[in-house]
């Protein structure tokens, strides 16, 4: 029979473990709290699909930045997944075990660089080179989407591989035994049984590039209108916030908080979509 | 017309290999260049002198110990919550309901993005407890942030310790705590440290969360109620302002030194532990 003691430690631990639920529903209460009145005020169509973004005059549209975020976020997903998922292929089964030694730390080096250092780094080589050879303003969806896209590579990469090494090691063997090439197994066999732990791995990645804030501030140009095509400034629901937090008071803070609402279920649905992913597996 | 086998194998290898080089290649220039530009920078009065003009000349010696002061409280916050949880995880409980609530709030906070965990701390540390912008409120609020980090690894730390231990523990007649204090989690200390390093290098690393709760004023912090701006908030308002390209080089390459060190020497820690264990 367990003693007194044992049953108060384990409610102890109980109560430290639950800390994630309680911090979890601090923060969405307190940014409910604070984002909603506005909604509230303005009517939730005319803040999520209104156009015109002035604070100063009321105005309190956030449509542009919800397409600025969503574009820049497809665009990264385009230049960040192949790259990605060949990066994991080649952890998983091409890299001779020393190189994988090496390639493995190097894409947890990749995920620990400040998001500043990305952002500085758009600025002086990939801005300008898109400025160059493209034309535009530079600062671009282009620009934010192949920043981002090599952002979101760790993620990706990580996970996708150990989906991919955690595949049963027969099914391999079975396929090379048949007189498959090695491509042949991986696209036929190991990328479809992997199938599921790359989607969530997507969707994670996906998560991280619409939720970066400072490396797309320096690179997008964050001009609030509709673009029209990759090459055009736009402004996304993070960098919103992250410009005008700085200055913004009374009704205008409750706006860049009720953004905040915005980005908030955006991403609770994409991590449920990827656990649920990943439980179901 | 179908592409014969062994050519697309061909194509293939070449793609992949090629993928991992760029990558590598990408990553060595974003360090490189830093460093090329950064390192001239770093001289002693540079790393002890505090910044003058709003840092166009000067040192950065106050956003060396806020970002130092601030990463520790995280630190020291987030480690016995982190572990208290992979132990609760681990060791008191089956998975049921309970495991999968926390564990689906863990994943969801490691999810949320830093601007809203930045908007958190501002209107919960800084304006509803009253702690203003300060190491506290930045600290408090990067401690949330790098909680689930420290969970993850500590429970898969916690996982690869022996069922034999904590048999042992208990044959000795330890209690259950006893147990989990004296055999598991010495056990599964390198990987707790892991866990600790990497959330070291994200409160270094992290820029839009600090900012709006810790502030970016550029004094010295007296106390954990003074304002501070790290290292990296201060590198992002010297190279977005323009203020100083030099010393936005020399901050960023002590960041990216910093970033190195923490990633090679676990490394190193992990090598080791892996040695040992053989």
């Amino acid at each position: 029979m367990k003693s007194f003691k044992e049953k108060l430690t384990e409610r102890v631990f109980l109560l430290i473990a639950l800390s994630t639920l309680s911090v979890l529903a601090l923060i969405t209460v307190f940014i409910f709290i604070k984002g909603m009145p506005i909604i509230a005020k303005v009517g939730i169509i005319n803040f999520v699909f209104g156009m015109k973004w002035a604070p100063s005059q009321g105005y309190y549209g956030i449509f542009p930045m919800i397409v600025g975020s969503v574009s820049v976020t497809i665009g990264a997903a385009i230049v960040g997944v192949p790259i990605a998922i060949c990066c994991s292929i080649f952890l998983a089964e091409f890299a001779p075990a020393k190189l994988r030694n090496i390639f493995r730390p190097a894409i947890q080096l990749l995920a620990a660089i400040p998001s500043v250092v990305y952002g500085f780094w758009g600025v002086l080589f990939v801005v300008p080179a898109i400025r160059k050879y493209l034309g535009g303003p530079g600062l671009s969806i282009l620009a934010g989407s192949i920043i981002l896209g090599i952002m979101i590579l760790p993620t990706i990469i990580s996970i996708t591989e150990v989906s991919l090494l955690a595949l049963p090691r027969h099914y391999k063997d079975g396929a090379l035994a048949l007189g498959l090439t090695q491509w042949q197994t991986i696209r036929s066999l190991l990328l479809p049984a992997a199938k599921s732990g790359i989607v969530a791995a997507v969707i994670l990645g996906l998560g991280r590039a619409i939720g970066e804030t400072m490396a797309v501030i320096m690179v997008l140009g964050n001009a609030v209108a509709l673009p029209h095509s990759v090459l055009d400034p736009v402004r996304t629901l993070t960098t919103n916030i992250g410009i005008e937090m700085g200055y913004a008071s009374g009704e205008h803070q409750q706006a860049l908080f009720a953004t905040g609402i915005v980005l908030f279920v955006i991403i609770m649905i994409l991590n449920a979509t990827a656990q649920y992913i990943t439980r179901k597996r | 017309m179908k592409m014969n086998a062994n050519t697309s194998q061909k194509i293939a290898k070449f793609t992949i290999w090629a993928a991992a080089l760029f990558v590598i290649a990408i990553l060595f220039s974003i360090i490189a260049y830093i460093l090329v530009k950064g390192i001239p920078m770093l001289s002693w009065e540079f790393l002890t002198d505090i910044p003058r003009d709003m840092g166009r000349s000067g040192g950065i010696s106050s956003s060396i110990v806020g970002t130092l002061v601030v990463t520790a409280v995280a630190v020291i916050v987030a480690t016995p919550f982190g572990i208290g949880t992979a132990v609760y995880l681990t060791e008191y409980t089956r998975e049921g309901r309970i495991t999968r609530i926390i564990r689906f709030s863990a994943e969801s906070l490691a999810g949320i993005p830093s601007i809203v965990y930045g908007l958190f701390g501002f209107i919960f540390f800084v304006i509803y407890l009253n702690m203003g912008w300060s190491i506290l409120s930045g600290g408090l609020t990067m401690a949330i942030m790098i909680l689930p980090t420290i969970i993850r690894t500590s429970e898969e730390a916690i996982r690869t310790v022996p069922q034999l231990y904590r048999e042992v523990g208990f044959s000795l007649g330890l209690t259950k705590l006893q147990t989990i204090t004296r055999t598991v989690l010495p056990s599964a200390l390198p990987g707790i440290v892991n866990g600790v390093i990497l959330s070291i290098g994200r409160c270094v690393a992290e820029t839009a969360a600090v900012i709006l709760t810790a502030g970016s004023a550029l004094r010295m912090p007296e106390s954990l109620f003074s304002p501070t701006r790290t290292m990296a908030v201060h590198f992002y308002i010297l190279a977005r302002e323009g203020i100083s390209m030099d010393n936005a080089y020399g901050t960023a390459a002590l960041l990216i030194i910093l970033i190195l060190l923490l990633n090679v020497g676990f490394n190193m820690l992990v090598n080791r532990f892996i040695a040992k264990g053989r």
